[in-house]
């Protein structure tokens, strides 16, 4: 087992399980709210500094249009599964806590995807199982786990919206650089135009989304020594 | 119906369709687990395993339970219902029978219920509406180009432990890179054989 024991989805509950306690400042939810909030979005940002839910951060970053759906989805069914989790904490009897946990979770990612199908049915097409795969997302079970289960309903709402906000703007990070790199155009819009740039298809194709991803992670770590990295080496 | 023949199926899940590499699925234990060949190999039988056989069950529970009873929208809620109660029950099978097979695989049972590469399996069975025995070939295919991914992976980090690298991209991120070459690499399969 070795190097496995520090499996990713475990580190997010050794990472951040303090958020918000550590800096009271005065403010909404009995002034951990915004210290929350940092946590979640900046100091502890579930893809860069984390690398939690890379999965869907890699396949859905082509282009921007999918990244800010996926971000949005993320964002939705954290926000919503901490809620429920948070509010039911007390009555979860704790050695079956993972199922319901999973059950909260795919009740609203089902919710989401039937919306999508409804009225986004080529996005939903475009977005194909990546979708059903929220489920697994390392973040969501996560911040379920570590944070829902100890605070109030109110305060997870906002540790949800905050993991879901940084994961969000990751993502249309990562989707900015390659459709920009791969096509030159971003949402439509030409930006790099064909005599002094050639797209570089390779951008929009699986090892791009390695490289830019693999980047981006080293440029956040430049920014900032991450205070993850030590629990995990 | 999908009318692409089995075998393609199964080679094109290995190689250029690799669930690792251009779909990106089962990322999180790639990442945390490929630094040594023996903890690779045990996880991705324990992997393929467990892919062909929920891919199996889910096949059955979507044709013969979901369908008939017009229940299509409980299908992610059943598919992860089902992968986690197979996986726990080999877990308890495994350490009842075989105590040597439980320490070299069933320390990795519990990390694969949250292995997106399973359910991700599952679900492109269901979105590419596979007969039975092509569901069998890919869910073969999808774990044996798993395993082979993160096997090539362990090798090269296990060399990269003496290479300089420089101290941002240190971890995660020359990991990622590496992966990028590795995906690269397998794109040179493109055009042999195609799923979609």
């Amino acid at each position: 087992m070795g190097n496995c024991s520090s499996s990713v989805c475990a580190s997010v509950v050794v990472g951040a399980p303090a958020a918000g306690a550590a800096c009271p400042t005065k403010g909404f939810c009995g002034g951990r709210g915004l210290a929350t909030l940092k946590d979640g979005a900046w100091t502890f940002n579930p893809l860069a500094i984390q690398i939690l839910g890379i999965c869907s951060a890699l396949a859905v970053t082509n282009r921007v249009e999918t990244s800010l759906v996926m971000g949005g989805a993320l964002i939705f069914v954290t926000v919503c599964s901490n809620l429920f989790v948070s509010l039911l904490r007390n009555y979860i009897p704790h050695r079956i806590r993972m199922i319901v946990e999973v059950a909260i979770i795919a009740t609203f990612v089902i919710l989401f995807d039937r919306f999508l199908k409804a009225f986004y049915w080529p996005m939903s097409k475009q977005l194909g199982p990546y979708v059903g795969l929220i489920i697994t997302n390392c973040i969501v079970m996560g911040r379920a786990e570590a944070f829902a289960l100890q605070n109030r309903p109110a305060l997870s709402m906002v540790d949800g919206f905050a993991n879901g906000l940084g994961y969000a703007v990751a993502l249309v990070a990562i989707g900015f650089f390659r459709e920009l790199l791969g096509t030159g155009r971003v949402l439509g819009y030409t930006l790099l135009a064909e005599p002094w740039y050639t797209p570089n298809q390779l951008m929009i194709l699986a090892p791009g989304a390695f490289f830019m991803l693999g980047i981006i992670i080293a440029v956040f770590n430049t920014l900032k020594q991450p205070p993850a990295k030590e629990a995990k080496k | 119906m999908n009318d692409t023949s089995t075998w393609v199926i199964l080679f094109a899940a290995i190689f250029t369709n690799n669930i690792l590499l251009a779909n990106f699925l089962g990322m999180c234990s790639f990442i945390a687990c490929s630094n040594r060949i023996g903890t690779s190999l045990g996880l991705g039988t324990a992997v393929t395993f467990v892919m062909v056989t929920t891919t199996i069950i889910n096949y059955a529970v979507y044709h013969y339970v979901l369908i008939p009873w017009g229940l299509e929208h409980l299908t992610f809620i059943v598919f992860i219902a089902v992968i986690a109660a197979f996986v726990q029950f080999v877990e308890m099978f495994v350490e009842r029978f075989s105590l040597k097979l439980y320490f070299a695989l069933g320390i990795f049972l519990p990390l694969i219920t949250v292995n997106c590469a399973i359910l991700g399996a599952s679900l492109f069975m269901v979105i590419r509406r596979y007969t039975f025995f092509q569901t069998v070939g890919f869910g073969l295919g999808a774990g044996l180009g798993w395993t082979v991914a993160i096997l090539l992976m362990a090798g090269l980090r296990q060399k990269m432990r003496y290479s300089h690298v420089p101290e941002p991209f240190q971890g995660v991120p020359i990991a990622m890179i590496v992966t990028g070459v590795l995906a690269m690499v397998f794109m040179g399969f493109a055009g042999m054989v195609s799923i979609t």
